[in-house]
């Protein structure tokens, strides 16, 4: 097989391993999944973002056949599996604690499942010793769940819920109790094995930053519903609404009205204005009488030619605004009475008159002294904290009208020779496509 | 010095309430029967010296010889476990509704458990012995809905002695067995579930282990004091029920052959100490395992 990028989403022959179709949950007056329709494909790690108490929870304990949809239907491999207990379905789920049997050897552990559905001895001490070498964990193989780390304790968990080769593994929160260091290292250790063994995973989370290490498409959800359901790289780079922007990443949001800028703009008229009938003076009696004796001896006798400015040069209709070179198109963003409007250039012009929001990230924002030649925005500021994060830092720059915007620079020299401290005037400034404008 | 002071303190309770009186009851199973106050001999009144060479096992190779005793401690074996089963049937469920009730109901619930604690035992012994009699509210009850003709002897049965036991050791039951199953994460149930297990299969496989020490410690509770039980069997057992309480009592104040009577008491000591011993050491691995 060629390098084909994974996106079964983009393509309509798919047929989807998961598929939500108007599903609504309600614990007694709360709704917790409010009319969701989603599609999960083979092979997928499918991240569910979101605040706690978005419903991501829910969703997963649907799928592993704890919870019962209210009204809409869950398909899983084009069956319908309303009312299947959770013992009869091909579906795994590695749970938030581990839920790992603590009266049980992790080899027994790990087998447990493989003997409620087989008797064959000889086959659940091969598959087990397969998950045990794919997790790493021959060694611990007689020890208790008390007897080995938090990490280690994940892994078995992982073995276990992969033991029986599910369709479909659900992940809740499966890296919420590991320290910052081996969570990084777990996540590509999930990835690796979500690889190697093909299985679709779909994880609950809500650190954005592992979602969007670990999974093929994120989908973000507030209050039940699904907000957005994209790459990693669109979720962030055009998210779809402020929430999804301020949810993931570090975002400054600004709101403003949008005016469409002209298509073509200033266009300068080099033509020769063409006078159709030349429009002398036709002064009144009073009017020459005036010429003729009180103007005239001062100032000189009038003349009936027509006079006319010389056309316009092609080298001198460039206007003020223009110097910085702006290309055309997109709108611009007027937020403040006393500060230019902010052009974005890729957005829409069909937003012409909308109420919209620009989404800054930080680290498309540059900072600095002077102002910048050539930046389509540029705006004066004052340095009002500095968050230091060793190999970036972040500046909180506060504009006249009282907005903050966030600014990330590298952190190339060493604090020491930094050249923008507390309380400076700097100036920010960004692209006319850095930012993304949202409607919503 | 203060931290031995500290330290001693519980040496000295242990000295005085339990050697001390351990060693008097021992020393008087090994003295002789007396017509004297106290009935026995000898007696430190006979100096040190006589009073030990007077010493003899002669009562505990009685004990061996008269097989009433070797039926009465059997009996109370028997009846101590049968009664010890049935408190376990009783009270697991009614631990399991616990530790599965609402957040709110437990602390009430609790409350009931331990609620008969607050009237005197022996009254409600008493209070059974009216339920249970041949007028009392069981039969009256029973003869009213209609289900029997003719009043049921339960009074003066071990049936009576068996309801007593559960009813009165029932709370040393379900706490320890509550407490084990309250600790329970809810979580591994639903592992068990996901895993391919049935409710039922669950519950063998993971909720029954893992309440396991609470059972044990239940178990032991029930048992250490029902073997040597005697206001229950006295007063709710019948001729035939032989408890070695009960026989202790007969011995002591009957008889008043207090070395025949001690002796009896120190072997049912010896017997309960291996379960007391089995008891300490179930204790002592939940705590290695909760660390």
């Amino acid at each position: 097989m060629a390098e084909t990028v994974f996106a079964p989403w983009d393509d309509p022959e798919q047929k989807p391993l998961i598929r939500f179709r108007n599903v609504t949950k309600r614990f007694g007056d709360f709704t917790a999944i409010d009319d969701l329709t989603l599609d999960i494909f083979e092979q997928e790690f499918f991240a569910l973002l979101g605040p706690s108490g978005c419903g991501k929870t829910t969703m997963m304990r649907m799928l592993a056949g704890f919870e019962n949809p209210t009204s809409g239907a869950i398909e899983l491999a084009g069956q319908d599996i309303a009312g299947i207990p959770p013992n009869k379905r091909a579906v795994n789920m590695m749970f938030q604690s581990y839920a790992l049997f603590p009266h049980l050897s992790i080899w027994d552990n790990i087998a447990f499942g493989l003997r409620r559905e087989s008797s064959d001895k000889a086959a659940i001490a091969s598959r087990v010793e397969e998950m045990l070498k794919l997790t790493r964990l021959e060694k611990f193989a007689r020890r208790k769940p008390h007897q080995i780390s938090g990490g280690q304790r994940q892994r078995v968990a992982l073995a276990r819920s992969l033991a029986k080769a599910p369709k479909l593994l659900l992940l809740d929160e499966p890296l919420g109790a590991l320290d910052a260091k081996l969570r990084e290292a777990t996540q590509f250790e999930l990835m690796d094995i979500q690889e190697k063994t093909g299985t679709t995973f779909v994880i609950v989370t809500h650190d954005q930053e592992e979602a969007m290490t670990v999974a093929s498409r994120v989908a973000v959800m507030d209050e039940g519903r699904v907000m957005q359901v994209a790459t990693p790289q669109r979720i962030y780079e055009a998210p779809n609404s402020s929430y999804v922007a301020d949810f993931i990443g570090d975002v400054t949001l600004i709101e403003g009205t949008a005016r469409a800028r002209a298509q073509a703009p200033e266009a300068p008229n080099t033509a020769v204005p063409q006078s159709s009938a030349p429009r002398g003076p036709s002064p009144n009696a009073l009017g020459v009488w005036l010429h003729d004796k009180v103007l005239a001896p001062v100032i000189g006798t009038r003349t009936d030619t027509q006079l006319q400015l010389p056309p316009p040069d092609k080298s001198d209709t460039t206007l003020s605004v223009l110097s910085r070179d702006i290309p055309e198109g997109g709108i611009d963003i007027a937020w403040s009475d006393s500060q230019p409007p902010l052009i974005a250039l890729d957005a829409d012009a069909a937003l012409d008159g909308a109420q919209v929001t620009l989404a800054l990230r930080p680290e498309k924002v540059s900072i600095s002294k002077t102002r910048p030649d050539g930046a389509v925005n540029a705006l004066k500021g004052t340095v009002i904290d500095i968050a230091y994060l060793g190999n970036l830092s972040t500046y909180h720059v506060e504009l006249a009208g009282g907005v903050m915007i966030k600014a990330q620079t590298a952190n190339t020299r060493r604090v020491s020779r930094r050249e923008i401290t507390w309380e400076d005037e700097v100036w920010v400034s960004w692209s006319g496509t850095a930012g993304v404008v949202l409607s919503t | 010095m203060r931290r031995r002071l500290l330290i001693a303190v519980p040496y000295v309770w242990l000295l005085a309430l339990f050697l001390i009186p351990f060693a008097v009851v021992f020393k008087i199973s090994l003295s002789d029967i007396a017509l004297a106050i106290p009935p026995y001999t000898p007696t430190a009144k006979d100096g040190i010296w006589n009073m030990l060479t007077g010493l003899d096992f002669e009562n505990f190779v009685f004990l061996s010889e008269d097989d009433l005793y070797w039926k009465a401690y059997l009996s109370s074996l028997q009846i101590a476990f049968i009664s010890t089963l049935l408190t376990l049937c009783v009270g697991y469920p009614m631990a399991y509704a616990m530790a599965r009730a609402p957040e709110q109901w437990r602390p009430t619930l609790l409350m009931l458990v331990i609620l008969p604690f607050w009237t005197s035992f022996l009254i409600r012994v008493y209070a059974w012995v009216g339920i249970l009699s041949g007028e009392g509210f069981l039969n009256q009850f029973l003869l009213w809905i209609g289900v029997i003709s003719t009043p049921l002897t339960i009074l003066n049965t071990n049936t009576a002695v068996y309801i007593g036991i559960v009813y009165t050791y029932l709370p040393f039951m379900i706490l320890p067995i509550y407490s084990a199953l309250d600790r329970l994460d809810g979580s591994l149930i639903e592992a068990a579930e996901d895993l391919g297990c049935s409710r039922i299969k669950a519950f063998w496989l993971v909720t029954i282990p893992l309440s396991k020490n609470g059972i044990i410690a239940g178990c032991f509770l029930v048992f250490i004091p029902a073997l040597g039980e005697f206001v229950i069997p006295s007063l709710l057992g019948g001729s035939g029920t032989l408890m070695i309480g009960k026989v202790l009592f007969e011995e002591f104040f009957s008889n008043r052959d207090w070395p025949v009577a001690s002796a009896v008491a120190v072997i049912l000591l010896l017997i309960l100490i291996i379960p007391i011993v089995l008891f300490q050491r179930n204790e002592q691995r939940q705590a290695e395992a909760e660390k």
